[in-house]
């Protein structure tokens, strides 16, 4: 086991380095720093462009290969370089990452939790009248894009609020700013609220339909009626037997999940105006930010890896046969 | 005679119906609809700017006094259009690319394969949100088309890649090899028919895909281009006005929805009349 994670990290590393290399490559060729400063007015001379340029390993003069270098040595030693006005890329991916993670760790748990949940009760009655609402309001949420999702959201609470005549429920922001100690861990949390609603239902929708699929298939076999035939409750046979085998193939998915909530989580954070790694990778490619954007990306793939990795994790701590082999 | 077995699955099939219909409706709202509106989506009403939904303008206006109705219903036939350019092209490449790799092996499968893995691992939204809003020229959309079907086809292929591997022993294969007729033939008469059902949900679940995966992108501005129109550039507009005039909104994104929904509903209908076995 130790060698296979261990040849398994070896390949993320290698697919990381390529991914954000080749965003690298493609926003340094595409991409126009100099632009931000050539419409000044004043007009600032083109050396000192250059010089500013040079300082922040932007100008398009050197060859992207040199630029590259500079990058990736840069990279190596954990300094991601500078953004296109200068400032430090790594200060300002570390301030948002904890905006984005809060969201993201809270979003992927909640929809993980609540999907599987729904799921194996939606199973557990099938053709009940709870399993025919479930399943159709998963279908319609599935069809509804996040930036539709989260705009509704935004109107409804906007509404609510207005029709309250206080904010019941914050619609803008992370926190705000004026409040401290535990009024402002509360209003934290209020500003979640949203967010992570707007995050997690879709991976709700999507982890119900797995869910429901696989329970059924297991509620039937041998096992669980053993199960039952030995004396256990109806309902710790489910949850012990059924619920944990049934949960493999969903544990599986959780990689590909956390790939697409960080698509979501830019769409999120744009509307809401959290200012995390999504929101981060939108603004960059507006301001022709070169480093700033490979560095999204980067943070991006060691993401989505690492939740690959988790879930292979997940799966061999559910699986005794993945375990023992 | 299967295709008359499934068309009669499909039509007992209560989501395959009324997705169907649903989505006839919707295709005919957007290409005989405009013929009934009373102004043409590039038609200005400087009289009108933001006004509600009412007798002359059934929809609204925009802020610059667009006829809501006329513009919405431009946008939602743009959307149709890339959807199913995007998922004839990808299922098809997805198609090919598996099939000659299952088929081959080899070094072949090796390197198709190899170039799967590195397109799923590239951050597919940057790549195309970098390029498309540089291809300014007439025909920008169709590059986009060809943008998003690069970026949708990965995970099909490694499906039917592991079908070949299985039909490629077949009796009827191996006997149309020992005839003589040339593999790349026997690829696309014997290989890809008989992966005719998987190969036409996953068209089916594309198009949803793809409508959804231009919407995101336009919402950014990363998308279609100004002066053209699509679905997510008209609920990325209704979006930031969408408290005070939720007209802008409310019909380009509930157009979206049902569009979506009613291609999902045939898609799993779909897979119900062609694979009564899967339950996935």
């Amino acid at each position: 086991m130790g060698r296979y994670l261990l040849r398994r990290l070896a390949i993320n590393v290698i697919l990381v380095a390529i991914a954000a290399s080749l965003a690298y490559m493609l926003a340094a060729t595409t991409m126009n720093p100099r632009g931000a400063y050539e419409g000044r007015q004043p007009p600032v001379a083109e050396a000192v462009i250059d010089a500013t340029l040079d300082e922040y390993n932007l100008n398009d003069k050197t060859p992207v290969l040199v630029r590259y270098g500079t990058w990736a040595k840069g990279v190596i030693t954990g300094d991601f370089g500078r953004t296109w006005n200068g400032g430090s890329v790594n200060n300002e991916m570390g301030r948002r990452i904890m905006v984005s993670l809060r969201l993201l760790l809270i979003g992927t748990l909640v929809g993980f939790a609540v999907g599987v949940a729904l799921g194996a009760i939606s199973a557990v009655k099938q053709y009940k009248l709870t399993d025919r609402f479930i399943g159709v309001s998963s279908f319609v949420i599935m069809a509804v894009p996040v930036f539709v999702l989260a705009t509704l959201l935004a109107i409804a609470t906007y509404n609510l609020n207005r029709g309250l005549g206080f904010s019941l429920i914050e619609y803008t922001g992370e926190y705000n700013p004026r409040l401290s100690g535990f009024d402002q861990f509360l209003n934290r949390l209020n500003h979640l609220i949203l967010p992570t609603i707007s995050l997690s239902l879709g991976l709700i929708a999507f982890y119900s339909r797995i869910q429901r699929n696989m329970m059924l298939d297991v509620l039937n076999q041998d096992f669980v009626r053993t199960a039952m035939a030995k004396g256990l409750r109806r309902r710790t046979a489910l949850t012990k037997h059924a619920l944990r085998t049934a949960l493999i193939p969903a544990a599986t998915y959780f990689a590909f999940a956390f790939g697409t909530m960080f698509t979501g989580a830019t769409f999120t954070e744009k509307i809401f105006a959290w200012h995390g790694m999504g929101a981060w990778l939108v603004d960059s490619i507006n301001q022709n930010d070169v480093n700033s954007v490979a560095a999204v990306t980067f943070f991006t793939a060691v993401c989505v890896l690492f939740a690959a990795f988790l879930s292979d994790l997940l799966v061999a701590a559910l699986d005794p046969r993945v375990r023992v082999s | 005679m299967r295709s008359k077995v499934v068309l009669r699955r499909l039509f007992r099939n209560k989501q395959a119906r009324y997705g169907t219909i649903a989505l006839v409706v919707l295709v005919a709202l957007a290409y005989l609809g405009p013929f009934v509106g009373p102004y043409d989506w590039t038609d200005k009403d400087f009289l009108a700017f933001l006004s509600p939904p009412g007798g002359d303008h059934w929809w609204g206006t925009t802020t610059i006094g667009q006829d809501m109705y006329a513009v919405t219903l431009r946008g939602m036939q743009k959307s149709i259009i890339i959807g199913f350019l995007v998922a004839i092209i990808s299922t098809g490449l997805a198609a090919i690319v598996g099939a000659f790799a299952g088929y081959f092996g080899g070094w072949v499968d090796k390197v198709l394969m190899w170039g799967v893995d590195l397109l799923l691992v590239l951050p597919s939204f940057l790549i195309i949100a970098i390029i498309s809003p540089r291809l300014r020229e007439g025909a920008s959309w169709l590059w986009f088309v060809v943008l998003l079907a690069a970026f949708s086809w990965m995970i099909t292929s490694r499906v039917v890649r592991s079908m070949t591997l299985s039909l490629r022993e077949r009796e009827y294969v191996l006997a149309a090899v020992y005839m003589g007729i040339p593999r790349w033939k026997i690829i696309f008469r014997h290989i890809v028919p008989n992966l005719s059902s998987l190969l036409i949900i996953d068209a089916t679940l594309n198009v949803s895909g793809a409508v959804i995966g231009e919407a995101a992108l336009s919402f950014f501005g990363f998308g279609i281009q100004p002066p053209d129109v699509s679905l997510g550039t008209l609920i990325a507009e209704g979006s930031r006005n969408a408290t005070g005039y939720p007209w802008l909104f409310a019909f380009p994104a509930g157009l979206l929805v049902l569009l979506v929904l009613s291609v999902n509903l045939i898609g799993d209908g779909l897979r119900d009349a062609l694979d009564p076995g899967s339950n996935s």
